[in-house]
């Protein structure tokens, strides 16, 4: 039960002159259960290595196996594939589009052929997940809170009950709470379901808190593949990248220079406090 | 399949034509247009077409990078061909069934077939050489006399732009919204037209929520900048003719002038039908 990449390679405009790699031989393997954060610079093609993960794209190069099966084989079932691998884009209230909430979440089960009354079960169930209850059912998805209307959208593919979910920037644009309460919701779907998650961000300190394996791209490669522990310790790399380490592991770079004898791999703002804690306490300030 | 369309589409080049004053152009446009409808004859074609070629030649746009600007019209091309063909009266040189081609119906087919490619390519010359923002900006000038009949030139100038100006941004948007719902299983190719008409729903709503979010976001970005229509406002880049835009004018006269020289002759020798 895994995404199998092999070389795989997408290039734009093949056929004319101004022909250039978005993603280039890209190798990667994702098991089932895993939290996976991606990194990297805008234009550094991690929005079309995503895509390719659920079909929405067709490598020009390589190959996709999934569980086993080749992607690109003549008569692959797509759809099916997208129920499996469940994807909500940056912004994903812009695809909301029905009357009522329960509505606009019943419209991926339904694709997925689910008579009515089914897809409302499983809608109801993936409405419950995200924290919204009964009170929202009938509610115009468009007079939501910003933060309300992204968890209306990210319901809609958790009805779906993908194996794997691909996050694309989810918390683009949601003030902090907002902003809390989705990192935290794929979280919890991640112990409590054993979702297997792909999450997409800016921010370091959110792949640092979650993430279990970092992937990181630049200019269509994919330049690191560890857990984020290792990849923060290449500071000097992620910064030509237009990336950096989280905050915290500047602040423990600058005390460990001023003599307190800190965990340099502290990512975390809970392992920098309790680091500090100990340096502190152990009196060996100087 | 969106970015296959070159009409309306601007090519960046650095050439004499891109340089002109987009007046010039436009006043060309309408000139070129107005000749391929005044006479028909052989040698005006000729002029026509070697007068289109010159221009292309010039303007250093690919003539491949047109000629797929004419792709989308291909089929209304041969509608308007195929008509002449069949409906012309005159000397019948085939039968078939009910139809019957004349000599004269495939001679006006297929001088209608050059007009129309010669009129399509050499508008889209226009567009291809100017940009949006210059045209907009010729145009605003050229009928700016209709503001004293209280024709608001400049609001529809405006909003000619802006519009122009959102296209590429709502087709981005709608290739999102397409990828978002197909994520979710949406099935936008198969079914009959009904269903094809239905699955195009969970597109076109968030595409009009977010045109019109994105119409409102301008409109405030607008007014915090203090526009307030036309009055008073000036122009960073005012049109001014230079000694390229007077030649120009003076080659389109020209043009104008030997089209109807040439028509008069044609029909003297015969060269008319």
């Amino acid at each position: 039960m895994s995404i199998k990449l092999e070389h795989l390679s997408h290039q734009y405009s093949q056929n004319s002159a101004s022909s250039r790699y978005a993603i280039e031989d890209i190798n990667l393997t994702i098991e089932k259960g895993e939290f996976i954060g991606l990194i990297g610079h805008t234009g550094s093609g991690k929005s079309t290595l995503i895509q390719h993960l659920n079909g929405l794209l067709k490598a020009t190069g390589g190959s996709y196996t999934f569980d086993g099966e080749d992607v690109y084989a003549e008569n692959y079932n797509m759809k099916k594939l997208r129920s499996k691998v469940g994807m909500s884009f940056q912004y994903p209230e812009h695809q909301l589009f029905e009357v009522t909430v329960l509505k606009d979440v019943c419209f991926g089960p339904m694709n997925m052929g689910l008579t009515e009354d089914e897809a409302i079960i499983e809608s109801k169930k993936a409405l419950e997940a995200v924290g919204l209850s009964e009170e929202y059912y009938e509610k115009s998805p468009f007079e939501l809170s910003g933060g309300q209307k992204r968890r209306v959208a990210i319901a809609g593919v958790l009805a779906m009950n993908p194996e794997y979910f691909i996050l694309d920037e989810p918390t683009a644009g949601l003030d902090p709470v907002g902003r809390d309460r989705i990192l935290n919701l794929i979280y919890e779907l991640h112990r409590e379901r054993n979702m297997t998650i792909i999450l997409v961000s800016h921010s370091m300190e959110d792949v640092a808190r979650f993430a279990k394996r970092l992937l990181v791209m630049n200019q269509g490669h994919l330049m690191f593949d560890a857990p984020p522990v290792e990849v923060f310790r290449h500071k000097k790399e992620l910064e030509e990248m237009g990336l950096s380490a989280p905050e915290t592991s500047y602040v423990m770079e600058e005390l460990h220079k001023r003599g307190f004898s800190v965990d340099l791999d502290a990512i975390t703002m809970e392992q920098a406090r309790d680091s500090i804690l100990q340096a502190v306490k152990g009196g060996k300030a100087l | 399949m969106m970015r296959d369309i070159t009409i309306g589409q601007y090519y960046r080049a650095d050439s004499p034509i891109h340089r002109l004053d987009p007046r010039v152009k436009l006043a060309g446009t309408f000139f070129f247009m107005i000749s391929l409808f005044f006479q028909k004859s052989i040698l005006t074609y000729v002029l026509a077409v070697l007068a289109l070629v010159a221009v292309v030649k010039i303007s250093r746009v690919p003539f491949s990078f047109m000629v797929r600007g004419l792709k989308p019209i291909l089929y209304i091309l041969l509608f308007s061909v195929l008509i002449n063909m069949f409906f012309v009266p005159g000397v019948v040189i085939a039968k078939l069934w009910i139809f019957q081609i004349t000599r004269e119906g495939v001679i006006q087919a297929a001088f209608m077939g050059l007009r129309l490619i010669v009129l399509i390519l050499g508008a889209s010359l226009l567009t291809l050489t100017t940009t949006p923002n210059q045209l907009t900006d010729g145009l605003e000038k050229m009928f700016g006399c209709l503001k004293k009949i209280k024709i608001p030139v400049h609001e529809i100038a405006m909003m000619m732009s802006i519009a122009l100006r959102f296209i590429p941004i709502l087709t981005e948007e709608t290739d999102k919204i397409m990828k978002a719902q197909m994520a979710r299983g949406a099935d936008l190719d198969s079914g009959n037209l009904i269903q094809k008409i239905k699955s195009m729903v969970p597109i076109l709503v968030p595409l009009f929520v977010a045109a019109i979010r994105r119409a409102n976001d301008l409109a405030m970005a607008m007014e915090a900048k203090c526009y307030n229509g036309s009055d008073g406002r000036t122009k960073m880049k005012p049109l001014v003719y230079a000694k390229a835009d007077k030649t120009a004018y003076g080659i389109e006269l020209f043009y104008i002038a030997a089209m109807i020289g040439l028509a008069f002759v044609s029909r003297r020798i015969g060269l008319s039908f």
